[in-house]
């Protein structure tokens, strides 16, 4: 599997999150495409050398956001995207991710117009390499 | 399935007139990787001796897959393994004769587990104990330790000393091990980063008191850090329930809570700051904060009954803005 994970001890993210989070940017950059089997929990755990209730929640986490789905006696697959937040619940999910965006990048001193640029290109990136692997 | 395998009730220990153990309660599930935390000298390895009956309770009892410390059969000896501090060895004889010599002592060996184990930490079967480094000893004893494959493992502070390959050789072993149906792993240690890798639950011990027994998920989700910013300057604050740690700079405070909840929200909301903002902490951070505390005691994490929810007394309601640390 072209995926690698990798977990930082000392991070403020627990480390089912930093999986989770991969997981998902794996899959928003075509890393992963649907239908993609990932490693089962055993194996995971070992690779990582982390508790193997750990990469368990992680996948938990994933499947009931339906990230992943699991196919019986075979394994965790990735999902056929759709979303399943209403849009009141996505607007609420981009406005508080904005914030956090926001406040940080506020100490910066760029120009509106400049960080709006960056964030189109960074966009345009995921939106190509994700297209150019389907 | 689900009865611990360690049970310790009012378990208490004096060495004259100085308390080392405070009455402990203290319970180990059965299958948990237990991370066993504190400062030097908190009491962790004077619990272990206690549990293990080399050390008699001044008061209390524990029971330790369900017999009691002090009369640990040997057919229940057996089903533990046992590590100590410091990676003691027979320097005298060479690896396959500890290895003889450990084995006549349990009734059932697996070769290939301390063949693998020796082999990690890169030792031969001809070397001499009394010749090996620190590391090596330290794998030598890992080796002798889960060989017997071990139902309840008990580790005090195994990766002292030991290099980060050593110790990730360490966490891999016991990974390995506790893989087995199950397998229970009690370890002490002071590296927090082992602890994030491979314990599910966590005991802290703070001066003999234990101020913490829960799933080590749920540690980090009580212990949480807001920073609120100020106008003008930080008011006085009135007593906030579960404030561990408070920082002042100039218009902004830095606020620790144990045991986090919206009430306390609503109140950090009612002080005028124009913004509230979570700061996610390390686990180091999560654990320094709760242990440097100042003063009384007074925050406990529980396990309360089936659901696993977390349960925190507060004896002592409130600390207020005087007792803030100054940055």
């Amino acid at each position: 599997m072209a995926l690698e994970f990798r977990v930082t001890t000392g991070s403020n993210l627990p480390i089912y999150r930093q999986i989770t989070d991969q997981v998902r940017r794996a899959i928003a950059t075509g890393a992963l495409l649907p239908g993609e089997q990932l490693p089962s929990v055993r194996a995971l755990a070992e690779i990582l050398v982390v508790n193997p209730n750990t990469v368990a929640r992680a996948y938990a986490d994933l499947t009931q956001e339906g990230v992943l789905e699991s196919q019986a006696g075979k394994g965790l697959f990735v999902a056929q995207r759709r979303q399943k937040y209403s849009r009141a619940e996505r607007v609420r999910r981009l406005d508080s991710a904005l914030d956090a965006f926001v406040h940080e990048v506020l100490f910066l001193d760029f120009k509106a117009e400049e960080i709006v640029t960056v964030l189109q290109r960074k966009l345009a990136e995921i939106e190509g390499t994700s297209a150019s692997k389907k | 399935m689900n009865e611990p395998v360690i049970e310790t009730r009012d378990l208490t220990r004096y060495f004259g007139k100085k308390q080392i153990v405070a009455p402990l309660n203290l319970s180990v599930p059965r299958g948990s990787i237990f991370g066993f935390l504190g400062r030097n000298g908190a009491g962790k390895s004077t619990t272990i001796r206690m549990l293990l009956g080399l050390l008699e309770p001044t008061r209390g009892s524990s029971l330790v897959l369900g017999e009691d410390s002090q009369n640990l059969s040997p057919q229940t000896r057996g089903r533990i393994g046992y590590l100590a501090e410091g990676h003691h060895v027979y320097g005298w004889m060479s690896i396959a004769e500890c290895a003889r010599f450990q084995s006549s002592s349990f009734t059932h060996w697996n070769d290939k587990i301390f063949e693998g184990i020796i082999r990690h930490f890169n030792l031969e079967r001809a070397m001499k104990a009394g010749n090996l480094s620190r590391g090596q000893r330290a794998g030598l004893c890992l080796a002798l330790t889960l060989a017997p494959e071990p139902e309840l493992l008990i580790l005090d502070d195994p990766a002292l000393g030991l290099d980060p390959v050593a110790r990730r050789s360490l966490l891999q072993s016991m990974l390995f091990v506790a893989r087995g149906e199950g397998r229970t792993i009690l370890f002490s240690s002071h590296l927090l980063s082992d602890v994030e890798r491979v314990a599910d639950h966590i005991a802290i011990l703070d001066n003999g008191v234990l101020r913490a027994n829960c799933p080590l998920d749920t540690f980090r989700e009580s212990v949480r850090q807001w920073v609120l910013h100020f106008a003008g300057d930080v008011p006085v604050l009135p007593p906030l329930p579960g404030l561990l740690q408070s920082f002042r700079t100039p218009g902004e405070i830095a606020l620790t809570f144990a045991n986090f909840d919206e009430s306390i929200m609503a109140q950090l909301e009612n002080l005028g700051a124009f913004r509230i903002e979570e700061v996610p902490l390390s686990l180091e951070d999560a654990f320094i904060s709760y242990l440097s505390e100042r003063g009384e005691k007074s925050f406990f994490l529980q396990e309360n009954g089936a659901d696993g929810a977390l349960k925190m007394d507060v004896e002592q309601p409130s600390r207020n803005a005087s007792q803030e640390v100054a940055r």
